[in-house]
C-alpha cells in the first residue's frame, strides 16, 4: 500500500482504538461509581484507612508512569526506525510493567492473608474489582508488548508493526490515566477521611 | 367504490369489536380508576389529566394520517398536488416542535408538583392521628405489626376508615413491591432498609393488596385482604387478636420466615417489641448505620438514596 | 472434572422434554442434511468463515428468526398459562417453569431478536448506503457475529441440560444471587449476555468508525441518509451503554462465583446499585432498538412518496437529541423504588421531554407524505401500523411519565402493553418493513405482495386483540409474571381473549414464513433489477444481487439521496476499473466463538479446565490474527470487469 491508503488505515484504527478506549473508561466508570457507592460498607471490617499503605502505593505509582514514559520514549525510537532502541525500550516498559504487577499481587496477598479479602466486605469487594480489573488491564497490556517484541524481532518495523506499537501506547498510557484516577478516588481519598 | 366499501365494513367492524370488548370489561373493578383511597382519587384524577393532555397530539396526528394517506395516494382518482422537492417549512417545524413543547412543558410542572404531593413518604395533611402499620415482605406472605396496638397478622390488614395509615416497609425475602390499588400506589420492600408509604381509605371494604416486584416461585400467590372498617371494626379486631391470636416469638417469626405458598390468614396476640427492627438491621452489621437514611422535616417524612 | 454437571442436569419435566428432545433432534436433522448434501465445503467458505457483511448480515437474519420462533413459543406458554390458572385450576405450567419461561422470552426476544435484526441491517445496508465496500475492521465484525452467537447458544443450551433463571429478563438480586438462586438458570443467563455484549459493544464500534471514516467521497455528514444517521444514533448508545452492562453482569458473576458483595442483602452490598446500574444500561437499550427503525421507516416513506424526506434537519436534531436524553431518564424503570421527590420529579420530567423528538418524526414523516404520490406497498402498510399503534403506546408512556402515576402502573400488565407496543409496533414493524423493502435488493425478487398484506393484517390485528386486553388488565391491578390469579377477578375472558390475539400473530408469522416460501418458488415471476421502488439512497446503485465488493467503482456524491440524484441527472456508473482489494475469508471467527462458547460453558458449570481452556484458546487465536500481515485478497481489474458485465441483462 501507499502512504497515502496507509495513513487511510491508521486513521482508522486510531478511531476504532479511541472508541475502544472510550468505552473502557465507561466500564470503569461503572466500577468507580459502584466503589463510591459501597466504599463505607465496610461491614465492621476494615475501612480504607484501615488497609491502604501510602508509601506503597506512591512507588507503584511511580513505577507505572516511569514505564508510560518509557514507552513514550520507545515509540519514538519506533516512529525514527531504529529497531533496537524499540525493543530495549519496550522492553522496559515490560519489566516496569511487571513489578508493577508484582507489588499489586503482593498488596492483594498481604490483605487476603489478613482475612480481608473481598468475601469480607462490599467495600472490599469493590476495592478488588476496581483494582483488580485495572491490574487484569495490565496484564493484557503485557502480553501485548511481550507479542510486539517477538513481532518487531520477526519482521521489524513495518508500517504494520508501527501502528500496532502506536495503540500499545496509547493503551498504555490510558491505563495510568486510569491508575490517577485510582490513586486519587481510592488511595488518596480514601485515607485522607 | 370498493374501496370506501373495505374502509365502512372495517369502521364498522371496529365498532363492534369495541362494543364487544365493553361488555366484556364494564363489570370489572378498575382498582386503579375506581379507587377507595384518597391518594388512589389523585393518582386518578392525574392519569385522566395526562390522558386529555395527549390527546391533543394524539387525535390530531390519528386525523392528519388517514386524511393524507386517502387524498395523496396513488390510485386516488383527484390526488392532492405532487410537489415532489418540497421538504421544508419553518412554520411547519415550528408548530410540531412548539405546541408539545408547551404541552410537555405544562406536564412538566405536573410532574413537579405531583411528585411532591404523591410522595410516598410524604404524611397525609389530615386531623386524624395516623394508624402505624409496620410490613415485613416473607417468602411469599406479608407479616404486618401493629407497633402501637402489639398484635400481628400474616396476609390480613384490618384498617381503620378515614385515619391515615403510615406504613413502614421492609423485605425479610427478595426484593417485592407493597401495593394494595384500590388504596394507592406501591413501594419497594428491600432488605435491610425501611420504604414508607401513606395510604387512607374512605370506602370501607375488601381490597386485595399483592406484590408487584417477582420474588421466587411463590410470588402469585402472595396476596393479602385490606379490610377498610370503622374504628368500631378497628378495636374489635384487635380484641379479636389479643384474645384468639397465636403468640408470636422469634422461633415463631423464624419458622414463619420460612418459604411457604398461598398462606391463610393467621392472627398473633403479640410479637416481640423489636422484630421489626431486628429485621431490618440483621442484614446490617450490629449498631451499623446505613449510610443513606437522614431525617427531614416532618411534613415530608424521611427518605432514603 | 466435570465441575457441577451431572447426568441429572439431563432430567427434565414433560414439557421441558419436548423442547429438550426437538432442539437435539432438529440440530442433528441439519447436520444429517449437510452431510448427505455434502454441503459442509460449501457452508464453511461461503458463509461461516465469509467476512463479507452482506453474507454476515443474512446469518444474524437467521439466527433472529429462530429466536423469534422461539420466544414466540414461550409466548404461546405464557398465554396459555395464563389463559387457564385461574382459581382452582392451576394451568399447565409450574410456578418455576413459568418463570424461566417469561425470563427466557424476554431475554430472547430483546437480546437476540430485536438486536440480531438490527445487527442484520447494519450489515447488509449501512456499508452500500455510504457508498463503501466493507464495514471498518471486518474481521471484528466476523467475531461479533460468531459472540452472538455464542449467546445463541448459551440461552438455547439450558432446554437440554440444567435450568434456566427464573428471575425475570433483568434478573435484579438479591432474587438473582446466590442465595435465592443457586442453580445453573442465572448463570446461563449471565453468560450468554456477557459473551453477546461484548459482539455487539466490538459492532458498535465498528460501525461508529465504518460511518465516520469510509463514506464515499462527497458525502458529508448531512448527505448522509437519514438512516446511517440512524445507525449512529444507535451505535453512539451501544458504544456508551453496553460497557455499563459488562461491568454490572461481570459484578453479578463475581457475587455469585467468589463471593463479593456488591449486590448481596447483606456484607454491605447493595441491590438498588444493581438496579441502577443494569438501567443505566437497559434504557439506552431500547432506544438502540428503536432508532433504526425510525431510519428505516423514514426512508421508506421517502421513497414510497416518491418525494424527498421532509425536514432532514429536524430528523437529524431528533435523532441526536433523542440519543443523548436516552442517558437521562434511566430512573424512570424503577419510580418506586423511594428516591425521593426530587429525584423521581427530575426523571419523569426528562421522560416527558425525550417524547417531544420522537413526536416531531412523526410530523415530518406524515409531511413526507404529503404532497406525495404515496404507494401503500406492504411496507407502506407496516409504517401506518407504526404510526397508530406506537402512538398509542406513547401516551401510556407519557402517563408513566408521571411518577405518581406510575406508582399505581409499575410492574402491572399496563406497563407489559406499553413496552410491547413500543418493541412490536416500533421496532418490529419496523423490521418487519425495511426487511420487505431490501429483499429484492438481495434476493433479485419480490417478496409476494399478497401474503404480505395478509402478515400485516394479522399482525395488527393479532397485535391489537393481544395488548389491549392487557392495558385493561393492569388498570384493574393485575401485576405482570402472575402464573395464577382468584377466579372472582373476572380477569380470565381478558386473558382468553389476550391469548386468541397472540394466536392471531402466529397466523401473521405463518404467513410471513408462506411469504417466503411463496416467493421463493415462485421467484421466476417477480424478478426484478437493481432498483425495484425507485429508490433514493446508494444501496439501491449496487447490482442485484450485490457483488460481492458492492460497487465496482466508489461512487463520488455531491448531493443528499445520492442515487436519486444520479438518477436525474442521469449520470452513468463509471467504467473505471481498478483492482480491487476485500478481505480474506477467516475461520478466526468462527473458532473465537467456539473458544468463547467452551469458556462461558465452563464457567456456568464450574468446569475450570474447560474455562481456562477457551479463555486460552480465544487469546491465542487473537493474538494470531491480530499480528498477522496477510488478510487481503485481491479481485484483479479485469476480473471486476468480467463481473460488471455480466449484468447486462438486469434492468
Amino acid at each position: 500500500m501507499n502512504t497515502q491508503e496507509v495513513a487511510k488505515v491508521n486513521n482508522k484504527y486510531q478511531l476504532g482504538f479511541w472508541v475502544y478506549l472510550m468505552t473502557d473508561c465507561l466500564l470503569f466508570g461503572s466500577l468507580f461509581a459502584t466503589y463510591a457507592v459501597l466504599r463505607g460498607a465496610t461491614y465492621g471490617g476494615p475501612t480504607e484507612a484501615d488497609i491502604f499503605e501510602m508509601p506503597f502505593v506512591l512507588a507503584e505509582t511511580l513505577i507505572l508512569l516511569t514505564s508510560t514514559f518509557v514507552c513514550g520514549l520507545g515509540l519514538v525510537a519506533a516512529k525514527a526506525g531504529k529497531q533496537t532502541w524499540t525493543i530495549i525500550l519496550f522492553g522496559l516498559t515490560m519489566l516496569l510493567g511487571i513489578a508493577f504487577l508484582a507489588m499489586e499481587l503482593s498488596e492483594f496477598s498481604k490483605l487476603i492473608g489478613e482475612g480481608f479479602s473481598w468475601q469480607r466486605s462490599a467495600f472490599l469487594s469493590a476495592f478488588f474489582v476496581l483494582v483488580g480489573t485495572h491490574g487484569a488491564h495490565i496484564l493484557a497490556g503485557l502480553i501485548w508488548v511481550v507479542v510486539m517484541l517477538v513481532r518487531v524481532t520477526q519482521r521489524g518495523l513495518t508500517p504494520n508493526n508501527l501502528r500496532r506499537l502506536s495503540l500499545f501506547a496509547l493503551f498504555w498510557h490510558f491505563l495510568d490515566v486510569i491508575w490517577i484516577f485510582i490513586f486519587t478516588v481510592v488511595y488518596l481519598m480514601g485515607v485522607a477521611k | 367504490m370498493k374501496v370506501k366499501f373495505k374502509i365502512l365494513v372495517s369502521v364498522l367492524l371496529a365498532i363492534a369489536v369495541i362494543a364487544a370488548f365493553w361488555i366484556l370489561i364494564r363489570n370489572n373493578s378498575f382498582d386503579v380508576l375506581q379507587p377507595a383511597g384518597t391518594i388512589g382519587d389523585q393518582q386518578r384524577d392525574l392519569i385522566i389529566f395526562a390522558s386529555a393532555l395527549s390527546a391533543i397530539i394524539v387525535i390530531p396526528v390519528f386525523a392528519m394520517t388517514f386524511w393524507i394517506v386517502w387524498k395523496y395516494r396513488v390510485g386516488h382518482k383527484k390526488p392532492g398536488a405532487y410537489r415532489p422537492e418540497w421538504s421544508k417549512s419553518r412554520l411547519a417545524e415550528t408548530i410540531w416542535w412548539g405546541i408539545p413543547i408547551i404541552l410537555i412543558g405544562i406536564l412538566g410542572v405536573i410532574i413537579w408538583t405531583s411528585s411532591h404531593t404523591l410522595d410516598p413518604y410524604r404524611k397525609l395533611d389530615s386531623e386524624e392521628t395516623p394508624l402505624r402499620v409496620q410490613v415485613i415482605a416473607l417468602e411469599w406472605k406479608w407479616l404486618f405489626i401493629y407497633p402501637e396496638q402489639n398484635v400481628a397478622s400474616v396476609n390480613f390488614l384490618q384498617i381503620p376508615v378515614g385515619r391515615p395509615i403510615n406504613f413502614e416497609i421492609t423485605s425479610d425475602a427478595p426484593m417485592n413491591s407493597f401495593w394494595i390499588p384500590k388504596l394507592g400506589g406501591q413501594v419497594y420492600a428491600m432488605n435491610g432498609m425501611t420504604t414508607k408509604l401513606h395510604l387512607q381509605a374512605h370506602t370501607p371494604g375488601d381490597y386485595t393488596g399483592k406484590t408487584a416486584n417477582i420474588s421466587g416461585e411463590g410470588y402469585s400467590g402472595m396476596t393479602f385482604t385490606t379490610r377498610a372498617g370503622s374504628e368500631a371494626d378497628f378495636s374489635s379486631w384487635v380484641k379479636g387478636a389479643q384474645q384468639n391470636g397465636q403468640e408470636l416469638t422469634m422461633t415463631g417469626y423464624n419458622k414463619l420466615a420460612e418459604p411457604s405458598k398461598n398462606v391463610a390468614p393467621i392472627l398473633y396476640s403479640s410479637r416481640p417489641e423489636s422484630l421489626y427492627d431486628t429485621v431490618v438491621m440483621k442484614y446490617m452489621m450490629p449498631g451499623h448505620e446505613t449510610t443513606h437514611e437522614h431525617a427531614k422535616d416532618a411534613a415530608e417524612g424521611d427518605h432514603h438514596e | 472434572m466435570l465441575g457441577q454437571l451431572t447426568l441429572e442436569a439431563f432430567q427434565k419435566g414433560l414439557i421441558e422434554m419436548g423442547a429438550q428432545i426437538g432442539l437435539v433432534v432438529g440440530g442433528l436433522v441439519v447436520v444429517g442434511l449437510l452431510f448427505y448434501f455434502k454441503k459442509w465445503k460449501w457452508l464453511w467458505k461461503t458463509w461461516i468463515t465469509s467476512l463479507d457483511p452482506k453474507k454476515i448480515g443474512i446469518m444474524y437474519l437467521i439466527l433472529a428468526a429462530f429466536m423469534l420462533l422461539r420466544g414466540l413459543a414461550d409466548v404461546l406458554m405464557m398465554r396459555a398459562q395464563q389463559a387457564m390458572s385461574s382459581g382452582d385450576a392451576t394451568g399447565i405450567l409450574s410456578s418455576d417453569h413459568f418463570q424461566q419461561v417469561f425470563s427466557a422470552h424476554g431475554t430472547i426476544m430483546i437480546f437476540f431478536v430485536a438486536m440480531g435484526v438490527i445487527f442484520a441491517l447494519f450489515n447488509l445496508i449501512v456499508p452500500s448506503q455510504i457508498g463503501a465496500r466493507d464495514v471498518a475492521f471486518p474481521f471484528m465484525n466476523s467475531v461479533s457475529f460468531w459472540l452472538f452467537f455464542v449467546g445463541v447458544a448459551l440461552i438455547n443450551l439450558p432446554l437440554i441440560v440444567g435450568e434456566f433463571s427464573a428471575a425475570g429478563w433483568l434478573a435484579y438480586p438479591p432474587l438473582s444471587g446466590l442465595e435465592y438462586s443457586p442453580g445453573v438458570g442465572v448463570d446461563y443467563w449471565i453468560w450468554a449476555l456477557q459473551i453477546a455484549g461484548i459482539g455487539s459493544l466490538l459492532s458498535g464500534i465498528n460501525f461508529l468508525v465504518t460511518i465516520f471514516k469510509m463514506r464515499a467521497p462527497g458525502m458529508r455528514m448531512m448527505k448522509m441518509p437519514i438512516f446511517v444517521w440512524s445507525v449512529l444514533g444507535s451505535v453512539s448508545l451501544i458504544i456508551f451503554a453496553f460497557p455499563i452492562l459488562t461491568a454490572t453482569l461481570g459484578m453479578l458473576s463475581l457475587d455469585r462465583l467468589i463471593g463479593t458483595h456488591f449486590f448481596t442483602s447483606d456484607f454491605g452490598g447493595n441491590p438498588m446499585m444493581y438496579v441502577n446500574l443494569i438501567w443505566a444500561w437497559g434504557h439506552p437499550e431500547v432506544y438502540i432498538l428503536i432508532l433504526p427503525a425510525f431510519g428505516i421507516f423514514s426512508e421508506i416513506v421517502a421513497t414510497f412518496s416518491g418525494k424527498r424526506l421532509f425536514g432532514y434537519k429536524s430528523m437529524v436534531a431528533a435523532i441526536l437529541a433523542i440519543t443523548f436524553l436516552s442517558f437521562t431518564v434511566w430512573l424512570h424503570h424503577f419510580f418506586t423504588m423511594g428516591a425521593g421527590a426530587n429525584v423521581n420529579a427530575f426523571f419523569g420530567i426528562m421522560t416527558a421531554v425525550i417524547a417531544v423528538p420522537t413526536g416531531v418524526k412523526v410530523f415530518n414523516w406524515l409531511f413526507t407524505m404529503y404532497r406525495g404520490r404515496v404507494r401503500l406497498t406492504t411496507p407502506m402498510l407496516w409504517f401506518l401500523g407504526f404510526v397508530v399503534t406506537f402512538t398509542l403506546g406513547g401516551v401510556a408512556g407519557v402517563l408513566m411519565s408521571v411518577p405518581a402515576i406510575d406508582f399505581q402502573v409499575h410492574n402491572t400488565l399496563f406497563l407489559v402493553a406499553h413496552f410491547h407496543t413500543m418493541i412490536i409496533g416500533g421496532v418490529l414493524f419496523g423490521f418487519f418493513a425495511g426487511l420487505t423493502y431490501w429483499f429484492p435488493k438481495f434476493a433479485g425478487f419480490r417478496l409476494n405482495e399478497r401474503l404480505g398484506r395478509y402478515a400485516f393484517w394479522c399482525w395488527l390485528i393479532g397485535f391489537l386483540t393481544a395488548f389491549v386486553p392487557l392495558y385493561a388488565l393492569g388498570l384493574m391491578g393485575a401485576v405482570r409474571r402472575m402464573d395464577h390469579y382468584s377466579s372472582e377477578l373476572g380477569w380470565q375472558q381478558l386473558f382468553i381473549v389476550a391469548g386468541v390475539g397472540v394466536a392471531i400473530i402466529c397466523l401473521g408469522v405463518f404467513f410471513q414464513l408462506l411469504q417466503l416460501v411463496v416467493s421463493i418458488i415462485q421467484r421466476k415471476k417477480n424478478m426484478v433489477g437493481a432498483d425495484p421502488w425507485d429508490g433514493r439512497t446508494l444501496e439501491w446503485a449496487m447490482s442485484t444481487p450485490p457483488k460481492e465488493y458492492n460497487f465496482a467503482v466508489l461512487p463520488t456524491v455531491t448531493e443528499r439521496d445520492a442515487f436519486w440524484e444520479m438518477k436525474q441527472k442521469k449520470q452513468l456508473p463509471s467504467r473505471n476499473y481498478e483492482d480491487v482489494h476485500v478481505p480474506k475469508n477467516s475461520g478466526i471467527g468462527v473458532m473465537v466463538g467456539m473458544s468463547a462458547l467452551a469458556a462461558g460453558f465452563g464457567i456456568i458449570w464450574h468446569i475450570w479446565w474447560l474455562a481456562l481452556i477457551g479463555f486460552i484458546a480465544v487469546l491465542v487465536l487473537l493474538i494470531v490474527r491480530l499480528t498477522s500481515d496477510d488478510t487481503e485478497r485481491v479481485i484483479p481489474r479485469a476480473e471486476v470487469e468480467r463481473l460488471e458485465n455480466m449484468k447486462a441483462g438486469a434492468a
